[in-house]
């Protein structure tokens, strides 16, 4: 394969860090008695320009060919070292290092038997660097484009920093809208700005982009590829609505003849909408939706003498032919930003909702605040859906509106009864909010918040916390045991943890503070990209504090809460970061990948397909190849997506399948060395 | 060089440790100046993953006392799966060697993460003690290979 080896080896003093406890004069005298040694020196800092300068030199003139330097661990100067072996026209993959420092001079006292092992360390380097083969550093295109996976207020702000750095960008929302939970606010913390003001600007650049492909009612189905240069399938499902007829004019919603009956998923079922239907007014993009589970004409293939939209319809714009759409793409990077689910209340049955009308959970509540939502910004009790129409010739009943209104804070947070140690990060700001606003419309309500500790951490956050204290809101510290009816009222009971005293408290209303969770449809990602989960359950960064928008997959990234309970300028402020994260990969346009990988011999290879299945990042798959005039299958492996862990290696039947650097040949030589007792 | 008797007798120990996990625990380890035994050797892998049961084997034929395989914690591997294989593999290859008279002692698997230094220190000293209680191991010795 190459010419006949030519050893260099290079023994560091590190001042006296090793040559206190190892002496180096015996190890280069050792080293140099070593097959295919031919110069064997020692210096006192081997990674300083001199000492670099003594590898080059002798690179040079003495027509080395591999070098072993043993020093430090190889987690510390491998690059350093590679460097100064390409300074001079070598493959910096020839360098085998022996790691004297950290697992010896520094670990052992006895100077005879560290002297021994670090001559045996650098024995087993030297019969490994014999046996190295050159590799070659491959750079990958990366493609211009990056795929985002949910339009809420991450995907959305990821999508316009991405698009506005003119990179193609497609968005896919699963739902008929973007915008996603903050759309359904009324007012955000600690500002109250109105969500909707904020927000919906932002869904409508999106919208008009030129460099983003909207892609609303959709889902990801299919992603195949590596970094760069991924493959990807979308299902665009049907509306059965041709978008480019409808005006969105909502004649159609109107004439529907189950209009009012379907509970609205934007308005948390308090709210009824038809099957033809816009999610909320500000939707983007504004066209209409028809809900194929509920919709009389799809479901029993009759709707009266004939569908009633398709008559209120002036544009013509209804299709109950149309089919679902499959797109295909190649993007370069990929965000995942699919937010979260809130907490569902009724796995806390002991707070009775479900139960008792009067308990809401927080997000109900942002809803009957705001003034877009169905009871136009009331707080009031709301009437659940059902009973709506019951009785007829009734009077409808007005509802009722409380005098006295509780809070709960941590529901499905910090509690382990439920699977949830995690702090939701939202709640204690959301209930001040809400407590704020609902003392906004009903001055005189008497409004009491129970809680564990409040955690006012961001920006401003303790200020409105001290606001909304002073404005004559109670906070009692204790966490409520269970809520019974006594008479028209709801009773709390708690201890009031601060006294030690237990407490029964009267109420009209109990809102929820239901925590942050993470999506009950993650697996569908996790099995699409293959992310990890972290123990909560959200998805899994690839370092906590220093990698924390980047995933273990190499070009894709994570934005918002799909990561961990995270508020809106969290959110955003991650958002920003994976849109630059994709962004340095798209605008260098190429990427460096693994050198070390897996390699195939075709002729032994018998095409088992073990190493297939062991690859955890499916980068081997099996191919047919002529042998002899057969047609035979053999594995192949896809160097772009092989990170180098040899898994297959080890695997393989047959060894035709090896690391690069880590082949059987090279590394049993090391054991071979390691092994000989005295 | 001298008999070995129970009380001179220093074990030969090889190590397999990845890159990512132990071997970096064991740099820590060193950063820190947590002084152990000198008998265990290491060749490090990227993930223990890698470490072919024949390694093993290989190991003992040479004449190694004990041998050692250690990695990310479960969960933790940087290659996802990676130590999941190792510890399946050497569920087995362990039950193996016992049934060839082998004594378990002899061959171990760890976690030791990026972090755990003195971790590293306590299975080395537990290894070696392991190694020393049983005595050398010569069973599977074989000539020198020219490889």
């Amino acid at each position: 394969m190459n010419a006949r080896p030519k050893i260099g080896v290079y023994i560091c003093h590190c001042g006296i860090n090793i040559a206190a406890t190892v002496d180096v004069e015996e190890v280069v005298r050792f080293a140099s008695t070593l097959p295919d040694v031919v110069v064997a020196r020692n210096y006192s800092y081997m990674c300083s320009d001199p000492g670099q300068a003594l590898i080059t030199e002798d690179i040079q003139n003495m027509g080395l060919n591999r070098v072993v330097v043993a020093s430090c661990s190889p987690r510390m100067h491998e690059p350093t070292f590679r460097k100064t072996l390409m300074s001079v026209g070598l493959n910096p993959y020839f360098l085998e290092m022996a790691n004297i420092r950290e697992q010896c001079s520094w670990v052992h006292e006895d100077r005879i038997a560290a002297t021994e092992k670090a001559k045996r360390l650098v024995e087993s380097a030297v019969v490994k660097v014999r046996r190295l083969e050159p590799l070659e550093v491959k750079e990958v295109e990366v493609e211009p484009s990056c795929l985002i996976i949910g339009a809420g207020i991450a995907g959305i702000q990821a999508a316009l920093d991405i698009a506005d750095a003119g990179f193609k960008v497609y968005l896919v929302e699963k739902t008929p809208s973007v915008g996603g939970h903050m759309a359904q606010l009324d007012k955000t913390f600690p500002t109250l700005d109105c969500s909707a003001c904020i927000l919906t600007p932002k869904m409508v650049d999106v919208a008009n982009h030129p460099n983003i492909e909207l892609l609303t009612y959709s889902q990801v189905e299919e992603i195949s590829g590596y970094v760069g240069n991924f493959d990807v399938k979308v299902r665009k499902k049907s509306r059965f609505v041709d978008v480019s007829k409808c005006t969105g004019c909502g004649a159609c919603a109107e004439a529907c003849r189950q209009a009012g009956r379907i509970p609205s998923e934007f308005d948390e079922g308090l709210g009824m909408r038809s099957c033809i239907y816009l999610p909320f007014p500000q939707a983007v993009p504004a066209k209409y939706t028809i809900d194929k589970e509920t919709c009389l004409f799809l479901t029993r293939g009759k709707c009266g003498d004939s569908p009633k939209c398709v008559e209120a319809c002036e544009a013509g714009a209804i299709d109950f032919e149309m089919k679902d759409e499959m797109l295909e793409f190649k993007v370069g990077t990929i965000i995942v930003a699919t937010g979260f689910d809130v907490f569902d209340a009724r796995n806390k049955p002991e707070y009775g909702y479900g139960t008792y009308p009067e308990v809401v959970t927080a997000l109900e509540f942002e809803r009957l605040v705001s003034a877009s939502g169905p009871y136009g910004g009331k707080v009031v009790i709301p009437q659940r859906g059902k009973k709506k129409k019951k009785k007829e010739g009734e009077e409808e009943e007005a509802p009722r509106v409380p005098k006295n209104i509780t809070f709960i804070q941590c529901v499905g947070s910090r509690d382990k009864s439920v699977g949830n140690e995690y702090c939701s990060r939202v709640c204690c700001m959301y209930t001040a909010k809400q407590a704020h606003l609902a003392k906004d419309k009903i001055p005189d309500a008497e409004i009491t918040i129970f809680y564990m500790d409040v955690r006012a951490f961001g920006k401003g956050y303790e200020e409105f916390y001290d606001r909304v204290r002073r404005e004559g809101i109670r906070y009692i510290r204790g966490n409520p045991s269970e809520i019974f009816r006594r008479g028209d009222k709801l009773v709390v009971r708690a201890e009031d943890t601060l006294t030690a005293t237990p407490m029964e408290h009267e109420t009209d209303m109990v809102v929820l503070s239901v925590g942050l969770m993470p999506r009950s449809d993650r697996r569908e990602i996790i099995d699409l990209l293959k992310l990890s989960s972290s123990p909560d359950q959200f998805y899994l960064e690839a370092h906590p504090k220093l990698r924390p928008v980047d995933t273990a997959t190499d070009g894709i990234f994570l934005a918002g809460a799909c990561q961990g309970p995270k508020d809106i300028p969290d959110a955003v402020g991650q958002a920003k970061g994976a849109a630059s994260a994709a962004m340095i990969l798209m605008a260098s346009g190429k990427v460096k990948v693994e050198a070390q990988t897996s390699v195939v011999d075709e002729a032994t290879c018998r095409g088992c397909g073990f190493c297939v299945e062991i690859c955890p990042y499916s980068a081997i798959e099996l191919v047919e190849v002529n042998r002899m005039g057969w047609p035979v299958k053999v594995a192949r492996v896809n160097e772009a997506l092989c990170k180098g862990c040899g898994a297959c290696a080890a695997a393989c039947l047959s060894g035709s399948i090896q690391q690069r650097s880590f082949r059987d040949l090279q590394i049993l030589p090391q054991i071979e060395v390691l092994g000989v007792s005295d | 060089m001298a008999e070995n008797t129970r009380e001179t007798f220093e074990p030969n120990i090889v190590a397999f440790l990845c890159n990512w996990c132990s071997y970096a625990g064991a740099d820590l380890a060193g950063t820190s100046r947590i002084h152990y035994p000198s008998n265990v050797k290491v060749v490090r892998v990227m993930c223990t993953g890698r470490v072919n049961p024949l390694f093993v084997m290989n190991a003992l034929q040479q004449g190694a006392d004990g041998v050692l395989v250690s990695g990310c914690h479960p969960g933790d591997c940087h290659y996802m799966q990676g130590n999941y294989y190792a510890r399946r593999r050497f569920t087995l290859m362990r039950r193996f060697l016992e049934y060839l008279g082998v004594e378990p002692a002899r061959v171990r698997m760890s976690w030791v993460s990026a972090s755990e230094g003195s971790k590293w220190k306590e299975v080395v000293e537990e290894v070696v003690e392991g190694v020393k209680a049983v005595g050398p191991m010569d069973q599977f010795k074989r000539r020198q290979l020219n490889w």
